[in-house]
């Protein structure tokens, strides 16, 4: 009897931990809510499907636009990504962490991501709070840079 | 904050823009923007009509200031690591004595982004170049971290980065095993503003620097370069340099 009841108990102590496991520290990855959507229907930049895909291409193209033409649109801007996919609290997780955007799925997907070696993986406002104690906005583009709409036409 | 209020801070963030990019195109009537500055699109690549430069006036440049190269540090985030033979220096003070005289004068010293630079011709992997408004860059997705350009630069103007960094300026992405040097604040001279080494300079009332499209005759930079003399540091090296000094 004694025998018995103490299966059981340890059946429900290996029950119990399993719970959690699977609830808590889920396979899937949780990935933190972008601040904005672009528009009532569409929530990212492209389609939410085309961007978990294919944003790597996008960023890479826009890359070379900007880094040797010039080209700032912010549609496939990667700081624009950052600016708002991850919060500029002050506790906000930096890239090292499974929570912060970029490193849930690359985390789940065993990728590497080696884009925070160089850039930052902080929205332009925290940079700004960290540098700027007194507000100054030389970080900041100013707000008359043209922006490129990505409802309309390009919205799907 | 609620979620919708996010949401519309942000649909504000975005037509605010809009806005003020459609009032900016037309000023006055018949006036177009881009035939008084230079506020190109985001979306249109530079172009060779424009070359930006920089002149300094060594007279006004004042000996024991040193807001230039502090305003570049922190503009890109540059920080030391009390290492002064390789910690970064985009920008430095350089104080120069005539010795028979006793005279001595300072001026900044930085990538005098070259019309035929050396750093692009010796770049192995097509790292450094020259974009097409002369602005003289690393793309550090490329830069293999050999250090060639350092070598052929004249100048001394470029740092390579030993350290793992941290805390990098959204604008000015850096990081260990490249190379990098002055970019004429790019990022801002793409939104149609000033290298934050001028605007510290002109803010402390010096005005020893000005910025500018060499190529347009009504630019304050041409006229001054047209009205006095001025001088490309090693001109007999024939680089035809984008950063001009008068009064050295
Ligand atoms: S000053 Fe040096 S780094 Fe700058 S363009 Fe000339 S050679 Fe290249
Ligand atoms: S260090 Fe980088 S930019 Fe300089 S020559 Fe080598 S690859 Fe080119």
């Amino acid at each position: 009897m004694i025998n018995y009841g103490l299966k059981i108990l340890l059946l429900g102590l290996l029950l119990g931990a399993a719970v959690p496991a699977s609830a808590g520290g889920s396979l899937l990855p949780v990935i933190p809510e972008a601040q904005a959507r672009v528009s009532e229907t569409q929530g990212c930049v492209e389609p939410v499907d085309d961007m978990r895909k294919n944003h790597m291409e996008y960023i890479l193209h826009q890359r070379d636009k900007t880094v040797h033409e010039g080209i700032r649109t912010q549609q496939h801007s990667l700081v624009e990504c950052i600016n708002c996919h991850v919060s500029d609290a002050p506790d906000a997780p930096r890239v090292s962490s499974e929570e912060h955007f970029c490193n849930s799925c690359h985390t789940y997907a065993a990728v590497k991501v080696d884009c925070f070696q160089c850039h930052a993986d902080r929205p332009v406002s925290t940079a700004q709070k960290l540098s700027q104690p007194g507000g100054g906005e030389s970080l900041l583009l100013s707000a008359d840079r043209q922006p490129v709409s990505v409802t309309g036409d390009q919205a799907q | 904050m609620s979620e919708q209020e996010g949401i519309d801070i942000y649909r504000r963030r975005f037509l605010g823009n809009a806005a003020k990019a459609s009032a900016g195109l037309a000023l006055a009537p018949g006036i177009m923007l881009t035939e008084l500055g230079h506020a190109k699109p985001a979306d249109e690549a530079v172009t060779g009509q424009v070359r930006w430069g920089m002149l300094i006036d060594s007279n006004k440049c004042a000996e024991g200031c040193n807001d230039c190269v502090q305003a570049c540090n922190d503009e890109h985030g540059l920080t030391g690591f009390d290492r002064p033979a390789t910690d970064a220096q985009w920008i430095r003070k350089v104080k120069l004595k005539d010795r028979q005289t006793g005279h001595t004068q300072t001026l900044p010293l930085l990538c005098q982004h070259c019309e035929h630079p050396p750093c692009v011709d010796v770049c192995p992997t097509g790292a450094s170049f020259k974009r097409e408004d002369g602005i003289v860059l690393v793309d550090k997705h490329i830069c293999i971290g050999c250090r060639y350009c350092m070598m052929a630069c004249p100048y001394k103007a470029r740092s390579f980065i030993h350290e793992t960094l941290q805390d990098q300026m959204p604008y000015a992405p850096r990081g260990k095993g490249t190379v990098e040097s002055c970019t004429f604040c790019v990022h801002r001279v793409d939104d149609d503003r000033t290298p934050a080494c001028v605007e510290a300079c002109t803010a402390e009332n010096h005005n020893a620097l000005v910025f500018g499209d060499m190529h347009d005759p009504s630019s304050q930079i041409s006229q001054e370069l047209e009205r006095h003399s001025s001088q490309q540091i090693r001109a007999d090296l024939q680089l035809n340099t984008g950063v001009r000094y008068r009064g050295i």
